[in-house]
């Protein structure tokens, strides 16, 4: 499919400008919403072959990465994207993750009686936008409709399929004490881009999410082979939740310059007047990177030359004291602990 | 950021705690009166810059963490009821009433919602006429303008579907039930300086006066908090007891007067429960009986509710400074942010929550 791919809405779908309970009911309806809006928009109007219950693929030997995700976010479309972009960029971010280049996405929509026709083809129409860009196929997919008030417009599962290359070790198992912890870019975006949408609340200067596909990032960072250590991508609890986990899958202790982190203004002065930590505010296009020492400053530099990687940072260093948890020296040079926080700073997001 | 990085200046920080180390020649016990001084005192680790023989005493402002448990009790009761959405600050959610919290009884179906403002809790009792719309009036004189403005745009409005539950409190009463208290070692006060904005500082010269007492009006910033040590304990050091106000930039003498009239036109000074140190008198706020028609305790009538606090938490000394957080049995094994036994461990502004999130191990 090619990237300039454009589909205009098959509006209206049997004169029906919102959706029905019968979209998902298994007859004509469902195959017209499956036959005018999904085909067109995922298969560039040409199925892979006649539509059946599963694709089938042709993989050589070699390592695949399956992953899954559940998207919900609420509004569906805000500040630099939408829940379709969200969805696409959230799966093959997780695949990435792993080394993974990211190639068959299923796509399972919960859609809510009611919700708008036209949200849907936008939706959808982002889906295939950002699968385009990011060389990735959705090859399967399922509609469910449930009654209204029981969902929230729309609520979408993607999965993926992606395939690691030889030599591509990428785990928490690799991260040793002295390794660089490096962040793609400032952080904070998505969340405060949400809720300000959300909560009505106007900052100075327009803030969109960070909400991108990482996985030509990573494929340039993964040319430096074993220097990479483990990678994840920031999302809910942020970067402070990712180094938790990291620190105690690794067994290992982590810690942070506060002042590398980078951290755009507006988010910093939303954070503050709301009394959040962007530490801990989500992301959805960024990753944390954990590297051997001595490539820290190339991969950076690689960093550095990649659009999806707006502003790459050294912020702390792997260690063996304190295994399991994350530490952070602050401004004024005192330290503390990096916590999970028990709840979330903010109500679902994502 | 502007208005925020001048204050965090690491170099400038330094050179203050520095000072403070100069004027130290005896051990002395400074207590900071609002828990959002205490947030950053750990947060940036302002007490490890300070010289030993200083100890800090985490007071008792953190609204969240004073408000008894009978008024979580009453607002678990009002929130459940199937007409009413009820509408509360984000950190209120979370703490334990005398069984379930709020976010439990949003789970269980009712219609709880986190605001920002009195106003938005205002606005959807004008857009849901058939609502019943009750407004969490936490907190100290602070909070207190924005929600005696809400209270008065209601009834200017003849709003006949919004109420307040409210649980305010104030500062200058705390101060002297801890002064009297038998077993104080409070020696001087940070006082919290954006109470102090509202209120203007009279009250603290009676107090400093009463109670031989030095009291700085102090900011939140790093540098604004080192700031009001120094002067505190430059105070201390010459035998002086002062109130000094180095937060000129937001509070002047008089405070704000509009801000006041507003409040009490709306509110009267009552006795007031705190958690954890019991009944003082002449400590808090309650609606005058004009507005007795936007009472959320007698429009739904739970203001009989009593209730009594867990008897293993000590909040009571820990908000009166005798105990530090990590002194408490309890803490970090029975008592978590998951699973708190007092409303210290939940906000983000009490000295048990700060502790663990910044503390622990």
């Amino acid at each position: 499919m090619s990237q300039e791919f454009c589909f205009a809405c098959p509006r209206p779908l049997d004169q029906q400008e919102t959706i029905q309970l019968a979209h998902g009911g298994g007859g004509r309806l469902m195959q017209r919403l499956i036959e005018g809006l999904f085909v067109p928009a995922f298969a560039g109007g040409a199925p892979r072959g006649p539509l059946h219950d599963s694709s089938v693929v042709e993989v050589r030997e070699g390592r695949l990465a399956f992953t899954t995700d559940t998207f919900v976010v609420d509004p569906i479309f805000f500040p630099g994207g939408d829940i379709g972009k969200l969805a696409v960029c959230g799966t093959v971010n997780d695949l990435a993750m792993s080394g993974a280049v990211a190639r068959w996405l299923s796509a399972g929509f919960i859609l809510e009686e009611g919700f708008p026709i036209e949200s849907l083809c936008r939706v959808v129409e982002s889906m295939q936008r950002t699968a385009a860009a990011a060389g990735v196929q959705i090859i399967t997919g399922d509609t469910k409709v449930v009654d209204r008030g029981k969902g929230d417009g729309v609520f979408i599962n993607t999965a993926g399929i992606g395939l690691v290359a030889p030599g591509i070790e990428i785990s928490p198992d690799r991260v040793r004490p002295g390794d660089a912890v490096l962040v793609s870019g400032d952080l904070g975006r998505h969340g405060i881009a949400i809720m300000s949408v959300r909560e009505g609340l106007q900052f100075e200067g327009a803030l969109d999410s960070d909400c991108d596909c990482l996985g030509e990032l990573v494929s340039a960072i993964c040319a430096r082979g074993a220097a990479v250590h483990c990678l994840r991508d920031l999302t809910r609890g942020g970067l402070a939740a990712a180094l938790n986990e990291i620190a105690t899958a690794a067994a290992v202790g982590i810690e942070i310059d506060e002042s590398a982190v980078p951290v755009a203004p507006q988010v910093a002065g939303a954070c503050e007047i709301l009394g959040l930590d962007p530490l801990y505010v989500p992301n959805e296009g960024r990753l944390v990177a954990m590297v051997a020492a001595d490539a820290a400053a190339a991969i950076l530099e690689i960093m550095r030359a990649h659009p999806a990687a707006p502003q790459p940072a050294l912020v702390g260093k792997v260690t063996d004291t304190h295994p399991g948890g994350v530490e952070l020296r602050g401004g004024l040079g005192g330290r503390r602990i990096l916590d999970l926080l028990s709840g979330e700073q903010m109500p679902r997001i994502c | 950021m502007k208005y925020v990085d001048e204050y965090r200046d690491p170099e400038r920080a330094r050179r203050l705690a520095e000072s403070i180390r100069r004027l130290v020649t005896r051990p002395w016990s400074i207590m900071e009166i609002c828990g959002g001084q205490t947030h950053s005192i750990l947060r940036f680790a302002i007490d490890e810059m300070l010289p030993k023989e200083l100890t800090l005493i985490h007071g008792p402002g953190c609204p969240v963490c004073v408000t008894p448990i009978e008024i979580l009790d009453k607002a678990l009761a009002i929130a459940a009821r199937p007409e009413v959405t009820f509408c509360s600050f984000g950190d209120m959610l979370r703490v334990p009433g005398s069984g379930k919290d709020l976010l439990t009884v949003k789970s269980e179906g009712g219609d709880v919602r986190i605001v920002y403002s009195p106003m938005d809790a205002l606005r959807l009792a004008r857009e849901n006429p058939d609502r019943e719309v009750v407004f969490f009036a936490v907190g100290f004189e602070t909070t207190a303008p924005a929600n005696a403005m809400a209270v008065a745009q209601a009834a200017r409005l003849g709003l006949r579907n919004f109420t307040l539950l409210v649980s305010h409190v104030l500062v200058p009463p705390a101060i002297t039930a801890i002064m009297e208290s038998p077993q104080c070692r409070v020696e001087g006060f940070l006082a919290a300086g954006h109470v102090c904005t509202v209120m203007g500082t009279a009250e603290y010269e009676r107090l400093a006066e009463r109670f031989r007492v030095p009291i700085v009006v102090t900011g939140f910033e790093p540098l604004d908090i080192l700031h009001g040590i120094q002067m505190c304990v430059r105070q201390l050091e010459e035998g002086r007891a002062e109130v000094e106000n180095p937060y000129a930039r937001s509070v002047r003498a008089e405070g704000n007067p509009a801000a006041r009239r507003q409040v009490f036109d709306v509110f009267e000074v009552s006795p007031r429960k705190w958690r954890g140190i019991g009944e003082i008198p002449a400590s808090g706020l309650r609606l005058r009986p004009e507005y007795a028609a936007f009472d959320a305790e007698t429009r739904f009538g739970v203001a009989h509710l009593a209730a009594d606090e867990p008897a293993e938490c000590i909040a009571g000394e820990i908000l009166q400074g005798l105990k530090k957080p990590h002194e408490c049995p309890a803490f970090g094994l029975r008592c978590t942010p998951e699973h708190p036994l007092g409303a210290p461990m939940v906000s983000s502004e009490g000295a048990c929550a700060a502790y663990y999130r910044y503390r622990r191990g």
